[in-house]
């Protein structure tokens, strides 16, 4: 049987879609891509999936009644890793599912079950510290501002979270290497996409764009940051691997004074 | 012109504000910081009519500082004047150090507005005692409650009680606070006598066990009444110096014991004791903090209150010290080599909990995996067990297992060659001194 290559647009609707054809067409030598990393294999053949909500929701519903809903979310977030192959690997967790009568979501001596299970543990790890490392400094326009770089792509996985706690506040974060952001307008959360002035430096607290106050209580907090510190139990490499160095240069309090 | 002046005075007034208010923060974090707890976890207080925070699920740690420990709230003093001179205690009466004191409005502003930049999860009030008990309380509780019923604040409040604080106020602060917490400081009477003369352990107990009794009145009323008001969802803790008097492992972990069983005590934090007087009857200025001590001990707590071991197992009249090169799961699997190898494809839970180098997320993965195959040592390695341990107790799916008879000692003696220990460098130390 001849290789075939499904060319998916990126999303999970887009994704399931694919799985959906795999199952239709019960194509066993088959790989899935995302539009922007696929490379034409010179031996197989490539396929273009429409992304139909209909058919990506029969898949859902179909993992749904096999598997808890927490093993269905840990598949979404091994889906937003972006790893490349993810796709292969979740399409092989799927097939091994659908080809149990039981629930093996927790069946973690399967290779696939596991690396799932593992890949959404990196991606909940992200999630949860851009939950803990957004910084937010007030601009002119009343707009609490934040913009994060993360690994992987979490902000769908975030929005509740700041919804919920951030109620009376107009507030923005914007992912800078996916070039989209999330806005609440002390109503709904929107997604939206940005132009920035091509000199915008995302580390730099700019007198022009952010309020007076904000240069006070970032001064406060990078205060407040050193007084805490216990000088005689420094600990530098349990601080780096709790707040890894990428992730500094959009922390106040790591900023130079 | 007098317009222009007005409005550079006014900026001038505000410049100052903010100098005197960095100036206290300064000086009153500072002071708060060797409060060690930081936990935000496990109240359930949700955002009510769009008003700002959220403190439900779990704890998130905002940042670290630079000693790897986490900042999940702003831990400040409302003021560091006190009236008592404690030996271990930085802010002791006779101690020679910048005094200062934070109005109530501008613990609410920092907070707030620190809370809004996402830098936390909401705010530890702790205080010197100015006047008497009741006084100090009243100013912290004062705080909380402009928070929740001014501010609509719904992020996490984490108060100190005051020892020897009055019922009714006790009582309020548990309504807007999640958690309240008293430090009994030193584990034993005796070592409290001797470094806190003007404090008695009494006093601590006062308001610790008004709250206990608010909580489970709070928690029997609830089930009833929906709507019954909050009381400190996320408990009560306390926490413990280590090393500043002379107790062993065994007194302060029975006395942590006590204080888990007779107040339900959501935490007890242990506080390597870090120098910083010249009083003889402390360890002086420039010895080490008990890092590794410290570690052991929060290893036993662990083991206490989520692995199924009763203290008296780990700490005992026959041993009163907990080893400093192993961990005290490890120690205890050497002495009770008749419980072992366990095969962990048929093991219950309790067992599982019971090898050394399994922590209960492996159990579960072990739990659950092993309704599917056998395990095998390639599917225990992939789940990520720490086998340079666990290999020597137990066996599974495999021909493969140490078959020699091995001692205690040398069993120790192998683990030890095959794994480097962050605290090397301590334990040489400890070694040659004794060499």
């Amino acid at each position: 049987m001849q290789d075939k290559t499904l060319i998916y647009d990126g999303t999970f609707d887009g994704f399931l879609s694919a799985v959906f054809y795999v199952f239709e067409h019960k194509l066993t030598h088959v790989s899935i891509e995302h539009e922007c990393t696929a490379q034409s294999g010179l031996f197989a053949e490539t396929i273009s999936i429409i992304t139909e909500e209909n058919k990506a929701n029969r898949v859902y519903k179909g993992l749904k009644t096999k598997l808890s809903s927490s093993h269905t979310h840990q598949m979404y977030y091994a889906f937003l890793s972006e790893q490349i192959g993810v796709e292969n690997l979740l399409l092989d967790y799927i097939k091994y599912v659908f080809s149990n009568t039981v629930s093996v979501g927790k069946d973690y001596s399967h290779a696939s079950v596991l690396k799932v299970a593992q890949i959404a543990k990196m991606v909940g790890r992200e999630k949860h510290r851009m939950e803990a490392f957004v910084r937010f400094r007030l601009t002119k326009d009343s707009i609490y501002f934040a913009s994060i770089e993360p690994d992987f792509n979490v902000l769908p996985l975030i929005s509740k979270h700041f919804r919920k706690r951030y109620a009376d506040q107009k507030w923005m974060i914007y992912d800078i290497k996916r070039h989209y952001g999330l806005y609440y307008d002390l109503e709904h959360v929107e997604i939206v996409n940005m132009e920035f002035p091509k000199l915008f430096d995302f580390t730099k607290t700019d007198s022009s764009f952010f309020a007076e106050q904000e240069f006070e209580f970032q001064q406060l907090w990078k205060d407040y940051f050193k007084s805490t510190n216990i000088a005689s139990r420094k600990n530098m490499k349990l601080h780096i691997r709790h707040v890894p160095k990428r992730y500094w240069k959009y922390l106040s309090e790591k900023q130079p004074d | 012109m007098f317009e222009k002046l007005r409005s550079l005075s006014f900026k001038l007034i505000l410049l100052m504000s903010f100098q005197r208010t960095q100036e206290k923060l300064k000086i009153l974090a500072d002071a708060a910081k060797y409060d060690v707890s930081c936990s935000s976890s496990g109240s359930n207080r949700t955002n009510k009519n769009k008003g700002l925070g959220d403190s439900t699920g779990m704890g998130i740690c905002h940042s670290y500082t630079e000693d790897g420990r986490c900042v999940s709230l702003l831990k400040i003093l409302l003021t560091n004047h006190c009236i008592f001179d404690c030996a271990y205690c930085v802010t002791r009466k006779s101690n020679d150090i910048k005094r200062a004191a934070f109005k109530v409005q501008e613990v609410v502003d920092l907070t707030i507005n620190f809370y809004r930049r996402n830098y936390i999860e909401g705010l530890f009030l702790s205080s010197g005692i100015f006047k008497n008990a009741d006084y100090t309380m009243e100013r912290l509780v004062s705080v909380a409650k402009k928070l929740r019923l001014e501010e609509n604040f719904n992020g996490y409040i984490h108060l100190k009680s005051i020892p020897g604080a009055s019922d009714e106020l006790m009582r309020e602060a548990g309504l807007y606070a999640d958690r309240l917490s008293v430090n009994i400081e030193i584990p034993t009477e005796a070592g409290l006598k001797k470094l806190a003369p003007d404090k008695n352990r009494a006093d601590f107990i006062k308001p610790m066990v008004k709250v206990k009794n608010e909580i489970i009145q709070y928690k029997a009323e609830k089930k009833l009444i929906k709507s019954t008001p909050k009381y400190a969802p996320a408990g009560q803790s306390t926490q413990m110096i280590i090393g500043a008097s002379d107790e062993n492992d065994f007194q302060i972990m029975q006395t942590s014991n006590h204080f888990y069983k007779s107040y339900n005590l959501k935490r007890v934090y242990y506080s390597g004791y870090v120098p910083i007087s010249y009083d003889n009857r402390l360890p002086q200025i420039g010895s080490a903090v008990p890092m590794l001590r410290e570690n052991r001990l929060y290893q036993t707590d662990w083991l206490m209150r989520f692995y199924g071991f009763d203290v008296s197992e780990i700490l005992n009249a026959q041993h009163q010290h907990l080893d400093l090169d192993i961990d005290p799961k490890l120690s205890w699997a050497l002495r009770n080599l008749h419980e072992f190898p366990v095969d962990v494809n048929t093991a219950d839970k309790r067992m599982l909990a019971r090898i050394p180098g399994l922590g209960m997320k492996s159990v579960y993965k072990i739990l659950n995996a092993r309704r599917f195959r056998r395990l095998n040592w390639e599917h225990l390695k992939k789940i990520g067990i720490a086998l340079n341990r666990a290999q020597y107790f137990m066996v599974c799916e495999s021909n493969q297992f140490e078959r020699r008879d091995l001692s205690a000692e040398k069993i120790k003696g192998l683990i030890l060659q095959n794994s480097t220990s962050k605290y090397t460098k301590t334990l040489s130390n400890q070694l040659s001194l004794f060499g």
